[in-house]
């Protein structure tokens, strides 16, 4: 009785879970073996890009610009990222970065504040901190990557839609909530610039429905009805152009009252393919991206150091200088219609 | 019965007993996956490793301790996520109130004894079975987190406080939370192991009414732990709050599932009346080390996830598998020429 069952299982059952443990790291250690063991080697630059979560288009599309950045400088690129967007779910990944020594990170923050002393960590470990997309509070990171400014957002939301309705006729905005800070900013300069530069053009109406889908919709149906003589539908929110769009396509408006504003790819192919919407606003995350990647490499290298005035070179999107608040910004929205939204994927 | 005194008490040595265990295989199986990550895995013997692993799932390894004693008894909380959310947003809002930290902590801890006080209230002595009740105040209290802040968050704590927690002795290798862990680590393994209230936890487990004729207070007993586990999720709170520096309705939502699987992998029986603390500390840091050495191995959480979700399955499985053996080895006994007499079985039995 000197090897019992008892005590065999119990062995057993150790070296079954040893067995599981060590087979499914192996597999998966060939995987990162190269990028890890590339983390400290010389002057090859690591970058690792953190967003918000997984499995998000919008996240897919600008680590890819990022991936081709990175494989354009010679660095190693790396994607990691938590499966939820919870406060705290990007620190342990932060943590990895600093243990590494990655030599620049790039994140777009789930939280301003609650992934500081993280990245305070990262920082003093010699890991140089980029954000892009979402920004912390400005002490935790080196450089933040904005993707529009107000100015820009608000002028080519007016181009859009003067354009398309000719410079002249009645227009409406169909924002989210009443309060939503952002959306007020833009519609102020909005309004700015059509009185300065478009007085045949005439703003009869701001609505706000909310971004929610259902509320954005029935304010659409009621600016067509109490304005019979509108000509364009601005909506400044991805939820808003979206149920705009929705309503105009099944009206009989179809084709007389032109929607523009911001919007996703995803949401507005089907309108842009059917007519009823031709063109739309954002930036361009694969951009963004790039741009983040580039700008951690010049932090990286030492070229900059990240504040106002420094200037450095994104591969094929050319020269940027740092602005105040140690912020680039990646440069004017970009508008997608008919012939390049194929091209985009979030 | 007297026949039973020509027998040892014990079936097994002392040393065999102990080492013998799932606790033991756990904390082996810790040792083993520590030493093959430093020898292979880049970077996870540097000085960084061990602060962040301890910073990271200090929440979990404190809450894990009262949660050994609730599971112990047969019960289950499920919300301690919630009262750690909860905490948290209270020591924000006190703290901006000018409340200074000590004091806000303090009023969160007692905020988290009624919140267990309520749990243990309904389980004891309502008698409702603890996971309806406690799914009902997850999302209690948790919605009380929610609704008190809103989707703001308090974020502007002292830099003195959010600067302590990430320091530690021997120059931040050793984080000051290792003290408050250690020091309820060792109240609560004394707790549970050797007193007759720990005692009276694995009776209740096995069996409530048996406990309760042998002279067990099961009610209270029970409410016990539930406040037990109310306070340490409290205190959770609080250092969770200091350690992100944001007080936020959705901290650490989803954590209870993290603590009970860790409770689980160290070889606490979910039924009750089974589990040692030594074997829930270490299936705790099992969890930590392994996901902290695979994310430095570039392993996608995905992955990660399902490594340790089989390791947990297989882990619940080899206790059924060991029951199954030993049973069949007694069974085997009984036919064999040199098994022990039939009525060590029989005294034996009532343990099952």
């Amino acid at each position: 009785m000197k090897f019992s069952k008892k005590r065999i299982s119990t062995v057993g059952a150790l070296v079954t879970s040893l067995a599981l443990m060590t087979s499914a790291c192996g597999g998966s250690g060939t995987i990162g073996s190269s990028s890890s063991g590339g983390g400290n080697s010389g002057g090859k630059v690591t970058v690792t890009f953190l967003p918000k979560n997984l499995g998000n288009p919008y996240f897919d599309t600008s680590d890819k610009g990022g991936k081709e950045a990175v494989s354009e400088f010679g660095g190693t690129f790396q994607e990691v990222g938590p499966d939820a967007a919870s406060p705290d779910a990007q620190v342990p990944f932060i943590n990895t970065a600093a243990q590494q020594g990655v030599k620049a990170l790039v994140i777009s923050a789930n939280d301003p504040k609650a992934i500081g002393s993280a990245l305070t960590q990262a920082r003093s470990a010699g890991t140089k901190v980029v954000t892009f997309d979402s920004d912390t509070e400005p002490q935790y990171r080196d450089l933040f990557v904005n993707q529009a400014s107000a100015e820009g957002i608000a002028k080519v939301e007016v181009d859009m839609v003067t354009k398309l309705i000719k410079d002249s006729g009645e227009v409406a905005i169909l924002s989210a909530a009443a309060n939503a800070t952002n959306q007020n900013a833009w519609i102020k300069l909005m309004k700015a610039d059509l009185a300065k530069n478009h007085p045949n053009v005439k703003l009869v109406d701001t609505v706000y429905g909310n971004d929610d889908d259902q509320t954005s919709f029935d304010k659409t149906a009621a600016l067509l009805q109490s304005h019979p003589n509108l000509k364009g539908i601005i909506s400044p929110t991805t939820v808003g152009i979206a149920a705009a769009a929705r309503y105009i396509s099944t009206s009989k408006s179809k084709g007389k009252v032109v929607v523009t504003g911001l919007g996703t790819p995803n949401q507005m192919r089907k309108y842009v393919k059917d007519g009823t919407v031709q063109e739309f606003a954002l930036w361009n995350p694969a951009d963004l991206g790039y741009l983040a990647a580039y700008a951690g490499k010049a932090l990286a290298d030492k070229k900059i150091t990240g504040k106002k005035g420094d200037t450095f070179t994104a591969g094929k999107l050319g020269k940027y200088t740092v602005g105040a608040d140690n912020t680039v910004l990646l440069g004017d929205p970009f508008v997608f219609d008919k012939s390049n939204i194929d091209k985009f994927k979030f | 019965m007297t026949m039973t005194r020509s027998y040892p008490a014990h079936a097994h040595p002392l040393w065999r007993r102990v080492l013998m265990t799932r606790e033991v295989a756990v904390i082996a199986l810790l040792v083993v996956v520590v030493l093959w990550a430093s020898a292979t895995i880049p970077n996870f013997s540097g000085p960084l490793t061990f602060p962040f692993l301890i910073l990271d799932s200090a929440p979990i390894l404190l809450i894990a301790l009262p949660m050994t004693l609730v599971i112990v008894t047969g019960e289950i909380d499920l919300s301690v996520a919630s009262v750690v959310g909860l905490s948290s947003v209270l020591v924000g809002m006190l703290h901006q109130d000018g409340m200074s930290i000590p004091l806000a902590g303090l009023i969160a801890l007692v905020v988290g004894v009624l919140c267990g006080l309520l749990n243990g209230f309904l389980v004891a002595y309502v008698g409702l079975p603890s996971l309806a009740v406690t799914i009902g105040t997850l999302a209690l209290y948790r919605g009380v987190a929610v609704g008190l802040l809103g989707t703001t968050a308090v974020t502007d704590f002292p830099f003195k406080w959010t600067n302590l927690i990430q320091q530690g002795f021997a120059g931040g290798r050793l984080p000051f939370v290792l003290v408050p862990i250690v020091v309820l680590a060792v109240v609560f393994a004394a707790l549970l192991h050797f007193t007759s209230f720990g005692r009276g936890l694995f009776d209740i487990g096995l069996n409530a009414e048996a406990a309760h004729f042998s002279g067990v207070n099961v009610a209270r007993t029970k409410l016990t732990v539930f406040v037990l586990a109310g306070a340490v999720s409290a205190f959770a709170g609080v250092y969770y709050t200091l350690r992100y520096g944001s007080a936020r309705g959705d901290n650490a939502t989803g954590l209870e599932l993290q603590v009970i699987a860790a409770v689980l992998l160290g070889g606490v029986s979910i039924f009750g009346g089974r589990g040692a603390l030594h074997g829930v500390l270490g299936g705790v840091l099992l969890i930590a080390v392994i996901s902290s050495a695979l994310r430095l191995e570039n392993v996608t959480v995905n992955v990660i996830n399902i490594i340790i979700g089989l390791l947990l399955v297989l882990s619940v499985m080899s206790t059924s598998l060991l029951g199954w053996a030993s049973k069949m080895r007694r069974g085997a006994g009984v036919r064999g020429d040199h098994a022990r007499p039939q009525k060590r079985r029989v005294t034996s039995s009532p343990l099952q």
